[in-house]
């Protein structure tokens, strides 16, 4: 049986039904990730995950657990902490960092009876949109391996669209689950804020990061969100009441639902194929009984600058607990304090990851505050209530995900600017705290995949999972694979 | 707003950020800030003028869990990760010098 043909829901009932054992589903992902094809990997923790699996084998024999997801080999993105496993968020500052606990969700995995068999590459600290700022070199889109895999969940798009593991987790700040899996042909849940416990996940932007699935279809990662989600004591921003309970199968109702389609976001700096195949997405949600309706999303021309104001200002408190002292890179030689702060942060951090917190220390210092850091939180507080108007017209948006497709690498790096604005139709998401689903719609004239994604209200996660169920359904976009695989 | 990026600023900064660089990063990063805030100078466009500013997605003011003591890490597991300590603590330079 050929493991990184079936998804992961399918791979735990032929698990389960004794086609498979869990150590030949480890071992075959095990296989994949030392290949390392894509430099998805950062790490692989093979004595564990064999260790694990024998236990986790017995523990399904026994029928002691009853996750769908039971048996399942996952990966994680390396700013999200295993305990006794080296967490580095793909940075020199935390090269030798190994964390002492577990993120909750690693719990929640391992409850379910899953495998964590390795870690997987990002930009660095989670800033970028391309995964070249990871200093462990730039992840592969496995479409395209001149491109970029996106970002900044990069690993764990490449990883996932190229089913050398069923699933994985990645994190979304401003479109780092939804980009990239756009970018590689995969499927990823950005949940509502307060979803999905932020413990052990280490922070970029406190109030815009959020943990959530990637996988090669919806009905995977809407099952591997049911696991990771719910209330958390040690994270009082996870203000969800109970899991969600998706059920893993299919859904062939029409959605009867009523999508609003941003006539703005198709206009001057969308490549065509990219429009072309989003449009195409909202057709089939028609053809399908949904009503499909234009408007004009407002404050387009802010969401960047009050995106990348409170992202970076964020992050330059978050990352000031790096100072080579308690963990992480150390300069040696460095004879004051203040000299051990300043060399340590020089030489461990990398160039993007340095431009946001100059960036986060420029808009909180006194003279700019106002003018910057402030205005920025009333222009959150308007994209917010702005969103809110509009989930009383609609019961979700349909937008594109990126504005193009994945570019070469090298292509964008050195203008910050042009990447950034490449998160234009992500980042007010993160802003208002919203949930997205991110779906492959197409392939543009390259042979590259190209995204939409599903906004919805706060926690309504399970109408857009249904709507996205009835979209996979219909189409077959999500079940092609880099090298021609189905 | 019209913001002097100059080598002051810079200087300024890399202070407040504990960062510290060359002379061609530094000319670098003068051209970066000059494009990245001159992006951010749209929303000198936008009326806020009554809007509360908004720090998070939603208000949850004292989210309090039961005060029960719980055990703490232990101290040898963390101190794996320092850099430098003596088995009880971190070891640093002095904060003053001389």
């Amino acid at each position: 049986m050929m493991t990184h043909d079936l998804s992961a829901l399918e791979l735990s009932r032929a698990i389960c039904a004794g086609k498979l054992s869990v150590l030949e589903a480890v071992s075959a992902a095990i296989r994949l990730a030392r290949q390392n094809e894509h430099n998805a990997f950062l790490s692989v923790a093979e004595e564990s995950s064999v260790r694990r699996a024998k236990k986790v084998q017995e523990q399904i024999n026994a029928g002691e657990i009853h996750s769908p997801l039971a048996g399942v080999p996952i990966a994680l993105k390396d700013n999200i902490s295993a305990a006794g496993t080296k967490t580095t968020c793909a940075s020199k500052m935390l090269g030798g960092y190994t964390p002492v606990y577990n993120a909750t969700v690693v719990d929640k995995l391992e409850r379910a009876g899953m495998i964590v068999i390795g870690k997987l590459n990002m930009d660095e600290f989670a800033m970028g949109g391309s995964g070249e700022t990871s200093a462990f070199g730039t992840v592969l889109n496995p479409w395209d391996k001149s491109r970029v895999a996106g970002g900044s969940s990069a690993g764990s798009a490449a990883a996932a669209a190229s089913g050398e593991v069923p699933l994985a987790l990645g994190s979304d700040t401003g479109g780092s689950i939804r980009q990239p899996c756009s970018f590689c042909g995969a499927t990823g849940i950005k949940p509502t804020y307060g979803a999905v416990s932020r413990y052990g996940l280490i922070a970029y932007a406190s109030s815009l990061d959020q943990i959530g699935p990637i996988a090669m279809n919806i009905n995977d990662s809407a099952a591997l969100l049911s696991v990771i989600s719910g209330p958390d004591g040690k994270d009082s921003t996870c203000i969800i009441d109970k899991a969600f309970d998706f059920p893993g199968g299919e859904e062939n109702q029409s959605p009867g639902v009523k999508i609003g389609l941003p006539r703005n976001y198709f206009g001057d700096g969308i490549d065509e194929d990219v429009k072309i195949a989003v449009l195409a997405a909202a057709k089939e949600f028609e053809a399908a009984g949904a009503v499909v309706e234009e408007f004009d999303m407002p404050l387009t021309d802010y969401m960047i600058p009050a995106y990348y104001i409170i992202a970076c200002a964020e992050a330059s408190s978050n990352l000031s607990r790096y100072d080579g002292l308690k963990y992480g890179y150390r300069k040696d030689g460095a004879n004051t304090l203040v000299d051990v702060y300043r060399h340590s942060r020089s030489e461990g951090f990398g160039i993007e990851v340095k431009r946001r917190i100059m960036l986060g220390s420029f808009v909180l210092s006194s003279g700019y505050y106002d003018a910057y850091y402030k205005k920025a939180l009333q222009t959150r507080a308007l994209i917010k209530d702005a969103y809110s108007k509009l989930f009383e017209r609609f019961d979700m948006i349909l937008s594109p995900v990126a504005p193009t497709t994945a570019y070469k690498i090298g292509e964008n790096i050195d203008d910050p600017v042009k990447m950034y604005m490449g998160d234009i139709f992500t980042v007010s998401v993160n802003l208002a705290g919203l949930p997205a689903v991110s779906l492959p719609c197409g392939f543009d004239k390259e042979g590259l995949p190209v995204g939409f994604q599903l906004i919805g209200d706060f926690f309504a996660e399970e109408k857009l999972i249904r709507a996205a169920q009835v979209y996979q359904n219909l189409t077959d976009h999500h079940t092609k694979r880099p090298g021609g695989r189905c | 707003m019209n913001v002097p990026i100059d080598d002051n600023l810079i200087t300024y900064l890399e202070d407040l950020s504990y960062l510290t660089f060359s002379d061609d990063e530094k000319n670098r990063l003068k051209a970066e800030l000059k494009d990245i805030l001159g992006c951010m100078a749209r929303l000198g466009e936008l009326n806020v003028e009554n809007v509360p500013e908004r720090s998070h997605p939603f208000d949850n003011v004292n989210a309090f869990r039961e005060d029960d003591a719980l055990p703490s890490f232990d101290r040898g597991l963390i101190l794996q990760n320092a850099p430098e300590c003596d088995g009880e603590a971190f070891i640093a330079p002095s904060a003053v010098a001389g």
